[in-house]
């Protein structure tokens, strides 16, 4: 009898015990936090889900975190999951730049933890890229076009036989350094913002520990890569060489004139057979040449603020100067911003380098076109300096008559007196 | 031609000694983020 006794005293008494073990439990584990309601500035499971939908933005502010003096914040127990600081304010105040951050190396620069100004870069970055490739093909196709239906423009009298000097090996060899500079650079800027998505995820592929690993390892895209970033850094100072004794052999004899103006009344002689008059460059040549000074020089500008990053910013400027000139208003938008991050200067400088690259490198498409198959005769000046005579008379016939009064006033000269 | 081909060698000139003058310039990004409590090598 004692121990059905016994047992039963155990479990009257196990009976008695478990609410006072419920209530020791509900003692200890922390108190739960109070929803915040998205009227009081919260965020709803819809908010985040159309966060990671990409709209609506970054959300305001929200000072969650700062715990009132010798209080404590929900969740900041001894046991609580926040510790002493609330997590999301803290990440909030990183995210809108009002934590105070101190750094051991790296500026100010470093200081920004997060940049969240460079998402509008990165969506824009992604979805402008496709569409400097698409100009670059349309050029070409036009060109294409173009040949099918004008043909190669051929000499209208043929080959005269006799040359003369066009370019002096000075100033091919500024051509050519800035001509080789320029193919190079274009060619390993391409590959370096398309190769990222083409060839280190092609589309379709899925990014596996393995890919992962091999990337890690050097695979020969990102290898290549290595080698593009070296090329393209270190010819620049070629490119920005040739700019200026291009700039500087040319500059007086594309100086605009009322030549010019014949030359554009006349189509350039690309359309039907007549030639109209040019000097040493025609007006077509000079768009080539201020496109190629300024678009060439702008590049080269925002190439220097990329290769000494945050040492060099421009936009932060340019945007004060054009806001004070009003030009944003000209074309309906508003004031420019000009307090950037030093994020925010590379990421400018980013976008323009790559605009103004893409349509500098459709005009040159256009400029190697006519220099090589869609004209009889322009390679040689810029291959041996030397012109047929009858090429110069047909394309630059006050040129030709420039040289060849000098020419016989030179013989003149040097025919002594009898 | 040879003012090409010149040009070209030019290029390859200018970039090996551009990249070893900026190397010892001290542009390098290791030496522009290092800071006495932060060595970058």
């Amino acid at each position: 009898m004692r121990r059905p006794a016994l047992l039963i005293a155990f479990l009257a008494g196990l009976t008695l015990l478990g609410p006072a073990a419920r209530i020791h439990a509900q003692a200890v584990s922390p108190p739960e936090d109070p929803p915040v309601t998205a009227a009081e500035g919260g965020q709803t499971l819809d908010d985040i889900l159309a966060r990671q939908r990409g709209e609506g933005g970054a959300r305001p502010l929200r000072d969650i975190a700062a715990p009132a003096a010798g209080g404590t914040p929900p969740g900041a127990g001894p046991l609580g999951t926040l510790g002493p600081v609330s997590d999301s304010g803290q990440w909030d105040r990183f995210r809108h730049g009002t934590e105070k951050v101190t750094v051991s190396a790296g500026g100010d620069t470093a200081k920004i933890v997060i940049q969240d100004g460079g998402m509008w870069w990165q969506k824009t970055r992604v979805a402008t890229a496709p569409w400097g490739g698409y100009l670059l093909l349309a050029m070409i196709v036009l060109l294409a076009v173009f040949y099918l239906l004008r043909g190669r423009i051929r000499l209208s009298h043929g080959p005269a036989g006799i040359t003369i000097a066009r370019f002096s090996a000075l100033e091919r060899f500024a051509h050519w350094l800035l001509a080789g500079s320029f193919i190079l650079l274009g060619l390993t800027g391409l590959y370096s913002l398309f190769a990222r998505q083409m060839l280190l995820s092609p589309p379709g592929t899925a990014n596996t520990e393995a890919a992962i690993l091999a990337r890690q390892g050097g695979a020969p895209a990102e290898t290549l890569l290595a080698y593009t970033k070296w090329i393209h850094n270190n010819v620049a100072w070629a490119f920005i060489l040739g700019l200026i004794l291009v700039f500087v052999f040319w500059v007086a004899h594309n100086i605009p004139n009322r030549t010019d103006l014949v030359w554009f009344a006349k189509g350039g002689g690309l359309v039907g057979k007549s030639h109209p008059p040019a000097k040493k460059f025609n007006a077509g040549q000079k768009i080539i040449f201020w496109a190629v000074i300024l678009l060439g020089g702008s590049v080269a500008a925002s190439g220097l603020s990329l290769l000494f990053p945050f040492d060099l910013p421009l936009f932060g400027k340019t945007f004060a100067v054009l806001n004070q000139l009003g030009a944003p208003g000209w074309i309906g938008l508003d004031p420019l911003p000009e307090q950037l991050a030093p994020q925010e200067e590379m990421q400018f400088a980013q976008l323009w380098h790559a605009i103004v690259s893409f349509v500098l490198m459709a005009i040159i498409i256009a400029h190697i076109y006519i220099g090589t198959v869609g004209m009889e005769g322009a390679w040689d000046a810029m291959g041996s300096g030397e012109v047929d005579l009858n090429w110069a008379k047909e394309h630059h016939s006050l040129w030709v008559e420039e040289v060849e009064a000098k020419s016989s006033a030179g013989s003149t000269q040097a025919t002594p007196a009898e | 031609m040879k003012a090409m081909l010149a040009a070209f060698a030019a290029i390859v000139v200018i970039a090996a000694g551009a990249n070893l003058g900026l190397k010892h310039a001290g542009f390098s990004s290791g030496e522009r983020q290092a800071a006495p409590s932060v060595r970058l090598d």
